[in-house]
């Protein structure tokens, strides 16, 4: 068990630096349309902010927060998010992965499209993200339980 | 044995060279891989998709299969280390 670094400077500056992480990580996800960016890239910085998280407050407090367990599970929504994805673009008769055809209502090909990209992007940060957390868990983690 | 191998990696090294010369020029706009999907890429990322980037469009949409494998690649090294090494098991061998 990784235990507590007991150090005020490390834990006060982890606390307030893991927020500004990971709302970066979030930004970097959402702004994939327009620069640099997308799922990969957020979603390890999702998992570098959790790392941080373990590393300066413990594993103890951490692992009540966010489970190895749920970051198998998380790893595993993110992939049916994207898999999802193409699959709802079967209803209405167009190709697997061609989000033209996503239910969305109103909305033109091209737009649905979009919105197509952002659930995908969504979709591979979460696995990224749940993966990563997962292999930090399992082997830098302590003592079996 | 040595000398065979020099032979064989020399007549590899001559292939190259010769083959080298008939490489399109960096950057060529009319190279093959330039002119067969590329354009209709560009030109229709933002009719098509409404996406700026166009690196974005292509690997999550044009190329969206391609992408939905390295995500499922991630997502199996992920649960090979699961099974293999799970929590504890490298200290157990130490």
């Amino acid at each position: 068990m990784r235990r507590r670094y007991e150090n005020p400077i490390v834990e006060g500056v982890s606390r307030v630096m893991v927020p500004l992480i990971q709302l970066f990580g979030l930004y970097v996800i959402a702004h994939g349309h327009y620069g640099p960016g997308g799922g990969f890239q957020g979603g390890v910085i999702l998992a570098a902010s959790m790392m941080l998280l373990r590393l300066s407050l413990g594993e103890e407090q951490e692992h009540r927060r966010f489970s190895p367990r749920a970051a198998a599970a998380l790893s595993a929504v993110g992939m049916l998010v994207f898999a999802a994805t193409g699959l709802l673009s079967l209803v209405e008769g167009k190709e697997f992965l061609n989000y033209a055809g996503l239910p969305l209502g109103e909305l033109s090909g091209a737009e649905a499209r979009y919105l197509g990209i952002l659930m995908v992007e969504i979709g591979i940060g979460l696995a990224v993200w749940g993966t990563l957390v997962m292999l930090f868990d399992h082997l830098l983690g302590g003592e079996a339980k | 044995m040595k000398w065979f191998s020099l032979i064989i990696l020399g007549a590899f090294l001559a292939l190259v060279v010769y083959a080298g010369g008939d490489l399109p020029a960096l950057g060529d706009p009319e190279s093959p891989s330039h002119v067969h999907v590329s354009p209709s890429y560009i030109e229709g990322s933002i009719p098509e998709t409404r996406t700026p980037n166009i690196v974005t469009a292509v690997l999550a949409d044009y190329r969206g299969y391609d992408t939905l494998g390295e995500t499922l690649v991630i997502v199996t090294a992920g649960l090979a280390v699961l099974l293999i090494l799970p929590r504890g098991a490298l200290r157990r061998i130490r």
